[in-house]
């Protein structure tokens, strides 16, 4: 019987089989492995069940270390349980699975093997995670491609039964976990007849139970510790042929034949390369290929890489060997190899001193790195390898597919070795990741996958950036099936969605010779030629490229599309490239549109007809003309006054070339300059804020809610703008104690995304045109070049004094404050940054950062370009990214760094009274710097302090030299999303909060994990729906604002920017001021809350009308007063809960998915809304706490 | 005493319908409505425009930020199904089909041609006794003329009355250049009631906030004359039943459109604003007048006050503006 083919990714293909084969799944969203989690939450809600009929409970923990603990109970009670997760996640699982392992459970954690964070953090793949886990007892089987993953899961949880030893399930995060492949699908009865009942039954009897008690996990001494860990030993040994007999039977059933090792290439093989996971994938079909040309060389797929077994090893290596290269994913600082190297020398070893060995000679082992984070494999550096082997003594501890320029371990490879099949379609999209390229292209794998016989594989690169992302998706079909796991090396179709990816992006590198060019452009056909770059022009005479061009946006603006080009640049590569004829193409894909969107509504299914329908009339072919017309060249990356390491480092990483730098190029500890996105000008606004200075009021909303810092104003003396260039505006202060003065208001045109949040809290109308503002929105590109003049002129004008200009206590004068944290990736409209900002406004230059993983660590931290910046001082926030659970932790150890360091330096001053003398000594010790004024004389005594000291010998002077920066007052933020403060790190929160120590917590709350695609929080509302509460939450959020409360000496405070800025400023001045924890908990709007991200502070405001942000603070210094420390700064609501929860599609979906339970949802949110503002009403209204 | 009537070719128990409003937006209000001895109800409007919203912003949101971000390829549940579309309405009027035994007439406001037929196919199948087109269409566009808009309103009734059995009744605004003219032509083109009138919102301005904003006000007594004075003028020309909307809110309102040759009157702001116990109320209160000036039946009243029934007709047009103005002239003795 032919069985089903299906394309998938390997997440899915994982979770497919994890779902149908267990009882219970204990998750916690990390990336790349949370769709996993996902597929499994939805379908179990959707009701499907395993293939016992039941539906298995799917339950997200608060972290890592939680869903693990939560696993092991489910074991211990004799469950049939699983996990998913990578990384760091995987780390936090490994004191559970030495227990899980110890006690023999048998259990399947599937693994998109990731990066673990050392000098950055990655969220790519390699087996850094599970190498990491090596001595934790669990078998190892590792997945190369999506079929292997469906394949794997189901032998692995046959086996584990059998051998009791728990599998880890690898395969290698986002090339597998995220690749697209045809695969052909399990069916139910292959997985009943792979899992015996007697096992799962003996498993579920092993469970505990108070009807046969006994215990297990027991404390042992050193007189039985160690014989009872080697108890296990048996189960072991036995396990290879457990998993060997598994895939036998698992052959019998679907044909496809696994072993432990898998050898391919030539018999008599001289070089053998050893690797496991999607790169030997990659390096089968290298190996294919030069076999076929006569090479003698071979390959050995490690499957079963724990418990390895020497002699399933031995047996497929061939006797002829005389080279080994083992390939690792991994790397180990300091070790003698890395893990496969060693098992394999010692393997071989083993065999040669035994005399079991049948090989000829001892054969040479070498062992290499490639693939970290990753990092592309590809033929080229296969063939590299084997070159490498061929050489009288090869290089050892090598590194393949990077320029090891420091310490010389990489292997040199001709790059020019490509082996794309010709028969074979190649194509590559070049897109944004808002015109919706990736989704069609899912869909064209789809239809070419499932419709057609031809093989199919789609992989996605996607930006670090969360606005104007860029998306480049490869597709390959053909007629078998594709092992190619690398991008796209000669491409025979390049679509470029986004004509201005010309001027940024060599999109051209990889087209073939006669390949076809689709390009997306606003101009009429006979004059695209003329506009394009002088290096395109040459590449499509060079190469004979044939191009095809199609105003895709006006036929979307003409379809109802908006700005989505996807299905129409659907419908033109169908046309062009031929992989179907035309008419089916066009009835496959209009089939694919009503599966994806009809239960979106039928009207957006026949918006899309009517798209792919005007799609063909709109493309044409460019009559290429025979010589190059253009002399316009591409811009600079980065401007020529960027500094060396821009120029050098960061330029290449932002033009997508960061491949090509050698590791001298790169920082060796992690440490990289502040203040970088200034140079990358990314020009993603289509329409970019105009200041109108007759209507402005000066009242600075818009400064302070620009989520990307790119409205500022200053106000300078007239002279300082004799030399503005023209059209630089500006108009009389409107401060009393700035009278005489100018105020000018500029955007950065080049950094702005164009979300319209300055335009929509702009308060000033004109009164002739009420729709005209203080501030509008113009097109970008004719404002482009006078901008960049004006934001240049700008920024060379002095900042005003912070210490004897005004008091910024409020929002208008906060708004002349520079801010030290600007032009980030956050998403467009963010609501996050707007707070991080205003934080760096205010204490900026004498603030040290601890920011958790999740959304503002990436737009804070992920390269190439850094938001934390610095002011003309050269101070600005210093920042760092620990991990996720241990952000207040490590802000905290930040702290007391301070305290100690500060308590030395007072210690020190004192010391060296004599020398420095009194009166300095004094003013180091005694100055007040509550206010600016107080910090600024206080920096003062310290540079007096150090030109006095500079000269000295003494050791305590030099200490005291040393530290004497500590003695002006330092600011600690401790910054992070409700995932970190709510979940994962709530643990370490309580418990630095109750430390008492003088330290700031900024919770950006939105809600919900934002950065890894909306999954619930303990924040998410209740009847909000979101995933892993997908028929709308059910629990009220956690009050953590009052939980804070409760020690009485943490000074708390709940802010919404859009519901009062003024409270919001005040919190964050009162919460800096307070000499103790303070904790801020930020209403952020999100994207994940489905709403206009242009009205977003609407929605804040909205949130607090309705009461279900209430806005407060508590202040424990007012005690001392006799006061009520607790003060609601909100208003009792006044508009039901729904006025607010109708607004936004996170609520909405709950009831357009079921009306009844949303129905019953949103009364319970309004009991918990009424409930919460009574509590706070009763309690503020106490004389006495 | 006999308060029945008849409407749309549907025996009615007397001549009190709540007319489309929130009330109905659940089978809850509906049978609330029906408990509350309502003769009738028309159902709120399925508004095809509405329809047409949600399913692009639902779009709009299941794509917003999605396959852009590596960690984040979507933001929301992949749920299977949405209850967006007609679904949800047609679903209500099956309930309530199945729930109260009084007469059920759906409401619709469609923009497309396809749609207003589309709609109202699935308003009949889903057990409707009538329908109600609630065509509300504002002709802002200054290259648009009269003859178009009727034309476009006409080609909706025909087009409607062409695909469904069960009766028509099609709502309007007062704002036709010929009134008596555009009811005949509807009668013609196969409107078998028409409702009188249909009350636009109208928006208001915030002058703190120099904002236009939505405003939605509840009817008041005064509101009564526009539908009953060309109800009266109507009646008997134009062969079709009439229900007067707007401005009823006491039985002696109901008492003078039943006169001006109403087969109905329907309700809505009074209802919103007192509860659906006001039907009863306003029963008893009309079933007192009614004795007291020895009516027998509703029947025998119906267009008693009509303009062809009235002693003096002219009382309805023109002629009667300038006794109006002079009733509001100024009183001589205050004069200087």
């Amino acid at each position: 019987m032919k069985r089903k083919m299906i394309t998938l990714d390997g997440n899915q293909a994982a979770a497919y089989v994890a779902h149908h084969t267990n009882e219970v799944i204990a998750i916690y969203p990390i990336t790349p492995s949370s769709p996993m989690g996902e597929w499994a939450d939805q379908w179990s809600v959707q009701g499907k069940t395993n293939i016992w009929g039941t539906i298995p409970l799917v339950q997200e923990m608060q972290a890592e270390g939680g869903a693990a603990g939560a696993v092991h109970g489910a074991l211990q009670t004799g469950a049939l349980t699983t996990t998913f997760t990578a990384s760091q996640g995987l780390l936090l699982m490994i004191p559970n699975m030495y227990k899980i392992a110890g006690e023999l459970t048998s259990t399947v954690f599937h693994i998109a093997a990731r990066s673990v964070a050392a000098q950055a953090l990655s969220i790519f793949g390699d087996h850094s995670d599970v190498m990491a886990t090596r001595s934790t007892g669990f078998a190892m089987l590792f997945a190369n491609s999506v079929q292997e993953v469906m394949d794997f899961a189901l032998i692995s949880q046959a086996a584990t039964l059998a051998a009791r030893v728990p599998f880890l399930h690898v395969f290698d995060g986002f090339r597998t976990s995220h690749e697209i492949n045809k695969v052909e699908e399990l069916t139910l009865d292959d997985m009943r007849a792979m899992l015996d009942d007697e096992l799962i039954h003996a498993h579920r009897a092993r469970g505990l139970s108070p009807d046969r008690p006994f215990i297990r996990g027991t404390a042992q001494n050193p007189d039985v510790f160690f014989q009872a860990r080697e108890r296990v030993n048996p189960y072991y040994i036995a396990t290879p042929g457990i998993v060997q007999e598994t895939m036998d039977r698992f052959a019998s059933l679907t044909g496809r034949q696994y072993h432990l090792f898998d050898y391919v290439g030539a018999p008599d093989a001289e070089r053998v390369i050893m690797l496991m996971g999607s790169g030997a994938e990659t390096a089968e079909e290298t190996v294919n290929y030069l076999v076929e040309r006569g090479e003698k060389i071979g390959l050995i797929k490690v499957r079963l890489y724990r418990p390895f077994s020497a002699e399933h090893f031995l047996q497929v290596l061939p006797a002829t060997v005389k080279v080994i290269a083992t390939l690792d994913r991994t790397k180990e600082p300091g070790a003698a190899g890395e893990p496969l190297y060693q098992d394999v020398v010692t393997t071989v070893a083993e065999s040669v001193t035994n005399g079991t060995a049948h090989f000829n000679g001892f054969p040479r082992v070498i062992g290499g790195r490639y693939g970290l984070s990753s990092k592309e494999f590809t033929p080229a550096m296969v063939k590299g390898i084997f070159d490498e082997m061929a050489k009288e003594t090869p290089k050892n501890h090598f590194t393949v597919g990077i320029v090891d320029d420091v310490t010389h371990t990489s292997i040199e490879y001709d790059t020019s070795f490509v082996i794309e099949p010709k028969d074979v379609v190649r194509a590559m999209f070049w897109g944004l990741g808002s015109d919706g390229t990736v989704g069609a292209n899912k869909n064209s794998i789809k239809i070419i996958g499932e419709e057609t016989d031809n093989y199919a594989q789609g992989y996605f690169v996607y930006d670090s950036k969360k606005s104007g992302a860029r998306t480049i998706s490869h597709l390959r079909f053909g007629p078998r099936p594709i092992q190619s796991t690398y991008l796209i090396q000669n491409a025979n179709f390049v679509a470029v969605h986004q004509f201005g990816f010309l001027e940024k992006y060599d999109v051209l590198a990889n087209i073939e010779e006669g390949g076809i060019l689709l390009l997306n452009t606003p101009y009429a056909t006979d004059e695209v030629w003329d506009h394009l770059p002088r290096p395109v022009q040459e590449t499509i005479l060079a190469k004979k490229l044939r191009v095809f061009v199609i105003d895709a946006y006006s036929v979307a603006k003409e379809t109802g599309m908006g700005i989505r080009i996807n299905t129409i640049m659907q419908t033109c590569f169908f046309a062009i490239s031929g992989v179907l004829p035309k008419d089916e193409a066009i009835t496959k894909i209009k089939e694919a549109i009503k599966k994806t969107y009809s239960k979106r509504g039928d009207v957006v299914v026949q918006k899309n007809y009517a798209a792919v329908d005007a799609a063909l009339g709109h493309l044409h072919e460019l009559s290429i003309p025979s010589e190059i017309t253009s002399t316009h060249e591409l811009p600079p990356v980065v401007p020529p006054e960027a500094p060396e390491f821009v120029q050098n480092v960061t330029a290449a990483i932002i033009a997508g070339k960061g491949d090509a730098l050698p590791v001298s190029a790169l920082p060796a500890d992690g440490t990289y300059p502040s203040g970088t996105t200034r140079w990358e000008k990314r020009n993603i606004a289509l329409e970019v804020p105009v200041w109108d200075p007759e209507i402005c009021i000066q009242c600075g909303k818009c400064v302070l809610v620009c989520p990307h810092a790119v409205i500022r104003s200053k106000v300078v003396d007239e002279s300082d703008l004799a030399d503005a260039p023209t059209g630089f505006l500006y108009t009389d202060a409107r401060w009393k104690e700035l009278a005489g003065k100018k105020y000018t208001l500029q955007v950065a045109v080049e950094d702005c995304t164009g979300c319209t949040l300055c335009v929509e809290i702009c308060p000033a109308k004109d009164k002739s045109e009420v729709g005209r503002k203080a501030i509008n929105m113009e097109p970008q590109l004719p404002l482009r070049e006078e901008g960049r003049k004006h934001w240049d002129f700008f920024l060379q004008l002095p900042e005003l004094s912070r210490h004897d200009s005004l008091k910024f206590s409020n929002v208008k004068n906060i708004q002349l404050l520079e801010p030290l944290f600007e032009f980030s990736g956050a998403c467009a409209g963010c609501g996050e940054t707007p707070y991080i900002k205003l934080m760096t406004q205010l204490f900026g230059d004498r603030t040290v950062v601890a920011n958790a993983t999740g959304c503002s660590s990436i737009y804070g931290g992920n390269l190439p370009t850094t938001p934390w910046a610095f002011n003309k001082d050269g101070r600005g926030p210093a920042w760092s990214n620990s991990l996720f659970e241990d952000n207040a932790e490590f802000g905290m150890g930040m702290r007391l760094t301070l305290d100690k360091q500060t308590e030395y330096a007072r210690e020190l001053v004192h010391r060296l009274r004599s020398v420095i003398g009194d009166e300095l000594a004094d003013k180091l010790l005694n100055t007040d710097q509550s206010n600016e004024a107080g910090i600024d004389a206080q920096r003062g005594h310290v540079a007096e302090l150090k030109s006095k000291l500079a000269g000295m010998d003494d050791p305590t002077a030099k200490d005291l030299l040393s530290l004497a920066d500590v003695l002006v007052k330092r600011s600690v933020w401790i910054v992070g999303g409700d995932g970190w403060a709510y979940d994962i790190g709530y643990g370490g929160l309580d418990h630095v909060l109750a430390s008492g120590r003088n330290l700031n917590v900024l919770v950006l709350d939105t809600e919900v994990y934002s950065n890894t695609g909306g999954q619930a929080s303990k924040a998410t509302p209740l009847a909000a729906a979101a995933k892993f509460a997908m028929s709308g939450k059910g629990m009220p959020a956690k009050d953590l604002g009052m939980m804070a409360m409760s020690y009485g000496y943490v000074y708390v405070a709940q802010v919404a920017m859009g519901a009062s800025d003024a409270q919001t400023v005040k919190a964050f001045l009162e919460a800096e001021s307070y000499d103790g924890p303070s904790l801020i908990i930020a209403y952020s709007h999100c994207i994940a809350h489905g709403i206009d991200m242009a009205k977003g502070l609407e929605h804040q405001k909205l949130a607090t009308e309705t009461g279900f942000w209430p806005l407060y603070r508590f202040d424990p210094r007012r005690r001392a007063a006799g006061k009520n420390p607790f003060q609601l700064d909100s208003r009792a609501p006044k508009r039901p809960f729904a006025d607010f929860a109708v607004k936004e599609a996170r609520f909405r979906m709950v009831s357009q998915t079921n009306p009844t339970h949303a129905e019953e949802l949103l009364e319970e949110a309004q009991k918990a809304v009424n409930d919460r503002w009574q509590r706070y009403a009763t309690l503020a209204a106490l004389k006495e706490w | 005493m006999d308060l029945t009537t008849r409407y749309l070719g549907l025996e009615l128990k007397h001549p009190l319908v709540p007319s489309a409003s929130p009330l109905s937006n659940t089978l809850d209000g509906i049978r609330r409505m029906e408990d509350d001895n309502a003769a009738a109800i028309v159902m709120y409007s399925l508004f095809e425009e509405q329809i047409t919203h949600e399913s692009m912003e639902l779009d709009h949101y299941l794509a917003m930020g999605t396959d852009s971000f590596g960690e984040a390829l979507s933001y929301f549940p992949n749920f299977e199904h949405f209850h967006i579309g007609p679904d949800q309405y047609l679903e209500l009027v099956r309930a309530a089909k199945a729930a109260v035994d009084i007469p059920l007439i759906a409401s619709l406001n469609g923009v497309s041609t396809g749609g207003w037929i589309q709609y109202a196919r699935m308003i009949e199948e889903a057990g409707a006794d009538a329908l109600e087109l609630n065509i509300y269409y504002l002709p802002a566009d200054p290259a648009m003329t009269g003859a178009a808009v009727e034309e476009m309103y006409l080609n909706i009734v025909r087009d409607v009355k062409a695909s469904i059995s069960i009766p028509l009744a099609v709502k309007l605004s007062p704002y036709f250049s010929a009134m008596a003219n555009m009811a005949f032509r509807l009668s013609v083109a196969g409107a078998d009631a028409l409702v009188l009138f249909n009350r636009f919102y109208q928006p208001d301005f915030d002058l703190e906030n120099l904002e236009v904003i939505p405003n939605l006000q509840l009817s008041t007594p005064v509101e009564l004359r526009l539908p009953l004075r060309w109800i009266a003028m109507l009646y008997g020309r134009v062969e079709v039943d009439f229900a007067l909307t707007s401005g009823v809110h006491g039985h002696l309102d109901v008492l003078k459109s039943l006169m001006a040759g109403a087969n109905v009157t329907m309700m809505a702001s009074e209802l919103l604003r007192h509860g659906t116990q006001r039907i009863p109320a306003i029963l008893a209160d009309l079933q007192n007048w009614m004795e007291e000036h020895e009516y027998e039946s509703v029947q025998q009243m119906i267009g008693s006050m009509s303009q062809k029934n009235v002693a003096e007709p002219t009382a309805f047009e023109r002629a009667n503006y300038m006794k109006v103005l002079d009733s509001w002239r100024p009183d001589p003795t205050q004069v200087g």
